[in-house]
């Protein structure tokens, strides 16, 4: 841009001085005129002037520096950049990583029209969450093009995981985490260690991702599919049904209700699924949903091509449904509000790393490209097809997403004050996306040959422009790390209400003094006698001798040990008579 | 034909005594073996007691409270050699009789090899016990406890998740239980979509609320303390007659399993330790007529389905039991619909002190019942014989259950897609070579495998183990390969 401000060799040097200076700081600025504001609640003319990477002035005529850089937005959208909360560009698997890092990957994103990333950190299970966070935290602060934050995933629930959390909440700026219910002997939790987990994450005021399968079905599926000799990627598919995903959703969404706290699903791949979520946000529970580009914009029918390569390449967990009127029943749910946000799950791994897998699907690593198409994707399907409004679009590319991870209105809003993060949108440009353009660094593209609807035409990314006229122009290195803070309003505003609201009391009663069984020591009985088995009352197996409870004090053999004892001990009446307690009126 | 957990209280004479007062003419009792008592072992137990004893015919479920390796061969001889066709799991429980998803699914497998039914016990244990160490920490110790422990959510999920694992395993599945609105929408949903599910609202859950739990008076709370609870909402009992009327719900039962106040007393400072169960074998029968037939929700044809012919149906017993036909049992109940009865504790037939329905009153009673052919109430005046009762066995592959199950295994078959071999590059997972001050080492991912990742010898053409000559030398890890040499093959392309 400097060369744009040739001196005029014939000014006096003081002068010259001043309009490099100038021109140095003019760079930053930029003016975006006639165009059309939309945000997730209302659209409107303006123009919109950047500086400093952020949002300065909003209106008409604004009163502008000289020789600013002005874009001619000539009626078209001018949108707050996308934010992608889903992706793993440095994801790794078997030795292997995922194969766009955070430059390819961010680069692919800016030119999508998505201006901000959250990444998911993935510890080796065992392995320290803060080491990990800092291992990523470096590497996409000198790789990201974009602006980014992070997700930490609990890949266990260890001894000192509790004080590594607190750290990364409140010096690290981390505030959400994600369990896996799925990858048993691996990631997985119990639903005890789920519900420890999300007391305590509540607790830290966190948002609570759960990648949601149920991983002992998932295993038992996938022996049994090996044994019947399926060793083929529609073997992915057809030992993750979605009933499983469902399920998993479901046990969620009960143990995130239990503790009061919210509860978001990351990658909505089916209709049961999202079902599940709908019918529990009915019903009061704190629960967000996130389908992701894949499972708007294609199937999981291709698990069944005879072409190796490409089935291979739709394996991600869960799988992509082989129903193909999900992706349209999932739009229709983001379209009402009952799904909220959309991601990408970006985790593409090239064919050869795929072939890993090539005589076990079990092997394949997981995950798919969409960090690039999902804007256009969500266009086509939502918007182009009229199910939603251009304001519904930005909110869940954008606004909501913000929203839920505490980045609003920094992020998420053409507002002044907001960050510089704009992108100027071509509803009538239609492009057709294809492995041979996109900026993947893989070999196949699992929307290859979807023609779309809507594209960014310009992408302005910290107020530089990124993308134009179909030319990106990315600095590696330039993304910065975003903190959030904890206990966003957006989610617990309602949490801390319902906190208040839900205190549970005991009855005052007056002590019981009634008659009380006996319990026996050992259960050993000449005959087998109606009491020590039967039925699954809890205080059963082992029934110690309580001796607070019995006054029959002495422990260790008795001498009557060889009798045995009365079991069915029934004292209807008690001597000295039923007290008053214990009558039933 | 409810299904009595056999109690400390009411024994089986005890017991069928009070079912046969009620006009209920048979039973089938839970087996529950204790710690270390194998299910055979339990299940002749249970035989011995109840031969002696029974005042009317019975039969037996088994409950599988643990899981060990040999219980194939376990249940294969209880359903070959005994007569037992029904297998109860715990999905509550925890640490004591409570089923991993995986084991439940393994059971559910061979039970459906083996054509029996699977039932399930559905409240997830895991959630129980957290929310358990969480009241007690609040200082609440009584038995709302139980039921705040408990909420409706956590059995419906329970139910959720075990129509989810009988789906899969493509095996009948037969809800105990179902004391919830939540839960029994599950199952009425499941049925929607095809799942062959049923589900057994018992006297309890229909007769009376689970407002009682919050009773100043500790003994009238804890009488009501059972597994899943009865609901606090009052409107269950009436969503659930719906749903038997409807046909979502086939079967009633009783789960009756008494204790005694001072039994009960054993949890009086921790309702975490009050013995589980209630009554309801004797007034089950006049509790389903005063809700369902006398408010108008089924007609009388439907009150036999629910209370004696679909248990039939789906235990294989029928048509032996459960009908009035030429061939059947002699067990019949002529019944006083115009006849009231007020339930107490101070009428009933059973050995304990209270009774939850107290003070309800039912129109309609049995005014004479025949057991095998002969008369043992007429006149309100009970004549049995301990021990006159006989076992029923139960075959296999009850056509009501099974049909369905043996079409969709055939119509479940799945094959592979036929590929030519995948010929392209295959990128070399590295094994434990460590290239030098990566940060990747070989961590992992959501890939289901990745632990422990051994070098697999047949698929690499790399065969020699152990220690290579250039070990040293740190390999390439993101090696990718776009133009393979020799170009690229057919097979890998896209198209």
């Amino acid at each position: 841009m400097m060369q744009k401000f040739h001196c005029d060799p014939d000014l006096p040097s003081w002068l010259r001085l001043t309009v490099v200076y100038f021109a140095v700081v003019l760079s930053d600025r930029l003016l975006i005129k006639g165009g059309r504001i939309i945000n997730d609640d209302q659209s409107f003319y303006a123009d919109v002037y950047l500086e400093d990477g952020l949002i300065k002035q909003i209106g008409e005529n604004l009163i502008v520096p000289g020789g600013v850089k002005t874009i001619e937005a000539n009626g078209r959208m001018v949108i707050p950049g996308g934010i992608d909360v889903n992706t793993y560009l440095q994801k790794p698997s078997q030795g292997m990583t995922a194969a766009d890092d955070f430059f390819q990957g961010t680069r692919a994103a800016l030119a999508g029209g998505t201006t901000m990333i959250i990444d998911h950190v993935v510890p080796e299970p065992g392995s320290s969450l803060l080491t990990s966070f800092e291992k990523w935290h470096e590497a996409a602060d000198t790789k990201s093009c974009c602006d980014y934050s992070l997700h930490v995933d609990i890949t266990s629930w260890y001894d000192g995981v509790r004080e590594e959390l607190e750290v990364l909440v409140q010096d690290k700026g981390v505030n959400s985490f994600q369990v896996y219910m799925a990858y048993k002997d691996l990631y997985q939790m119990s639903d005890s260690q789920l519900y420890e987990a999300f007391t305590f994450l509540k607790g830290l005021g966190a948002v609570i991702l759960v990648h949601a399968e149920n991983g002992d079905l998932i295993a038992q599926e996938q022996k049994r599919i090996l044994e019947m000799g399926i060793t083929g990627p529609e073997g992915h598919a057809l030992s993750r049904p979605e009933e499983l995903e469902a399920e998993a959703v479901f046990r969620a969404i009960t143990i995130a209700g239990r503790i009061n706290c919210p509860v978001y699903i990351t990658k909505v791949m089916s209709k049961s699924a999202a079902d599940i979520i709908t019918l529990a946000r009915k019903k009061g529970p704190l629960v967000f949903g996130e389908p992701i580009a894949a499972s708007l914009g294609t199937d999981g029918t291709h698990y069944w091509s005879k072409n190796w390569a490409k089935a291979a390449a739709f394996v991600t967990s869960p799988p992509l449904s082989p129903d193909p009127t999900t992706p349209d029943y999932l739009t229709s749910l983001l379209a009402c509000g009952d799904l909220q946000v959309t991601g990408s799950g970006h985790c593409p791994y090239s064919t050869a790393q795929k072939a890993v897998g090539k005589d076990n699907f079990t092997l394949i690593p997981e995950g798919v490209n969409g960090i690039e198409e999902r804007m256009t994707v969500v266009w086509d399907k939502a918007v182009a097809t009229g199910k939603m409004d251009e304001n519904q679009f930005v909110a869940i590319t954008s606004t909501n997403a913000a929203k839920i991870f505490n980045l609003y209105p920094r992020k998420g809003r053409i507002a002044v004050g907001s960050d510089a993060d704009v992108v100027i949108w071509d509803p009538d440009k239609v492009k057709t996306i294809t492995a041979k353009s996109h900026k993947s660094a893989v070999e196949y593209n699992i929307f290859e040959g979807m023609e779309c609807h809507g594209s960014p035409l310009v992408v302005i990314s910290q107020g530089k422009i990124v993308f134009e006229d179909g030319n990106i122009n990315v600095n590696k290195g330039v993304g910065r790390f975003i903190p959030r803070k904890p206990f966003p309003e957006y989610l617990y505003q309602r949490v801390r209400i319902r906190n208040k609201v839900s205190g549970l009391q005991g009855v005052p009663r007056g002590m019981y003094d009634g008659p009380v069984y006996e319990v026996p020591a050992t259960p050993k009985y000449a005959t087998p006698a109606p009491s020590a088995k039967s039925s699954p009352s809890k205080h059963q197996p082992p029934p110690i001798r309580n001796l607070h409870q019995s006054n029959f004090s002495l422990s260790g053999a008795q001498i009557d040990d060889n009798n045995p004892r009365r079991t069915g001990h029934r004292i209807v009446a008690p001597p000295g008579g039923r007290s008053n307690i214990t009558s039933l009126g | 034909m409810p299904v009595l957990g056999m109690t400390p209280a009411d024994d089986f004479c005890q017991g069928t005594k009070a079912a046969l007062a009620g006009g209920t003419t048979m039973i089938l009792d839970h087996v529950f073996p204790d710690a270390g008592v194998s299910l055979l072992t339990a299940y002749e137990q249970w035989r011995e007691r109840a031969d002696g004893t029974a005042c009317c015919d019975y039969s037996l479920h088994v409950d599988v409270p643990r899981w060990h390796e040999s219980i194939r061969e376990e249940l294969e001889a209880l359903v070959k050699d005994k007569g037992v066709n029904s297998f109860l799991v715990f999905m509550a429980y925890k640490d004591r009789c409570q089923c991993t998803d995986g084991q439940m699914y393994e059971i559910f497998s061979i039970i459906r090899d083996l054509g029996a039914l699977a039932q399930v016990h559905a409240e997830n244990g895991d959630i129980v016990q957290e929310e358990q160490k969480r009241l007690l920490e609040l200082g609440i110790t009584g038995p709302e406890g139980h039921v705040l422990s408990r909420p409706e959510e956590v059995e419906a999920e329970a139910v959720y998740r075990a129509v989810t694992i009988a789906k899969q395993a493509n095996c009948p599945l037969y809800v105990t239980k179902v004391m919830s609105k939540g839960a029994a929408d599950v199952i009425a949903q499941a049925k929607l979509r095809g799942v062959v599910v049923f589900g057994e609202p018992i006297t309890a859950s229909l007769g009376t609320s689970g407002s009682h739990y919050w009773s100043k008076n500790w003994a009238k709370a804890a009488a009501f303390v059972t597994s899943p609870p009865i609901n606090p909402d009052p409107s269950t009992g009436d969503h659930l007659t719906s749903l038997l009327a409807s046909g979502d719900l086939q079967v009633t039962g009783s789960a009756h399993c008494t204790f005694t106040t001072a039994q009960k007393a054993v949890g009086k400072d921790n309702f975490t330790l009050i013995p589980e169960g209630t009554n309801g074998i004797e007034e089950r029968m006049s509790v389903v007529w005063e809700k369902c037939v006398a408010s108008g929700k089924m007609d009388e044809n439907e009150f036999v389905a629910v209370t004696s012919t679909n248990a039939a149906k789906i235990f294989n017993v029928y048509p032996r039991k459960g009908r009035v036909a030429v061939g059947s049992d002699a067990d019949l109940v002529i019944w006083n619909p115009k006849a009231t009865k007020i339930i107490s504790a101070k009428s009933h037939n059973l050995n304990v002190e209270y009774n939850i329905f107290e003070g309800l009153e039912c129109r309609g009673a049995p005014t004479v019942v025949v057991s095998q052919g002969r008369v043992v109430l007429e006149d309100g005046n009970l004549l049995v014989t301990p021990g006159a009762g006989r076992f029923i066995p139960r075959k296999t592959f009850p056509d009501f259950v099974y049909k369905r199950i043996k079409a969709r295994n055939r119509l479940a078959e799945i094959h592979g897609v036929p590929r030519g071999l995948y010929d392209g590059p295959v990128h070399e997972v590295m094994v434990p070579a460590k290239p030098g001050g990566s940060a990747q080492a070989r961590a992992s991912c959501p890939g289901k495998i990745s632990v422990p990742p051994v070098r697999n010898l047949h698929r690499s053409g790399f065969s020699l183990s152990g220690s290579q000559a250039d070990d040293h030398i740190a390999r390439r890890t993101a090696q990718k390969i776009m133009a393979p040499p020799g170009g690229r093959s057919n097979i890998t392309s896209l198209s």
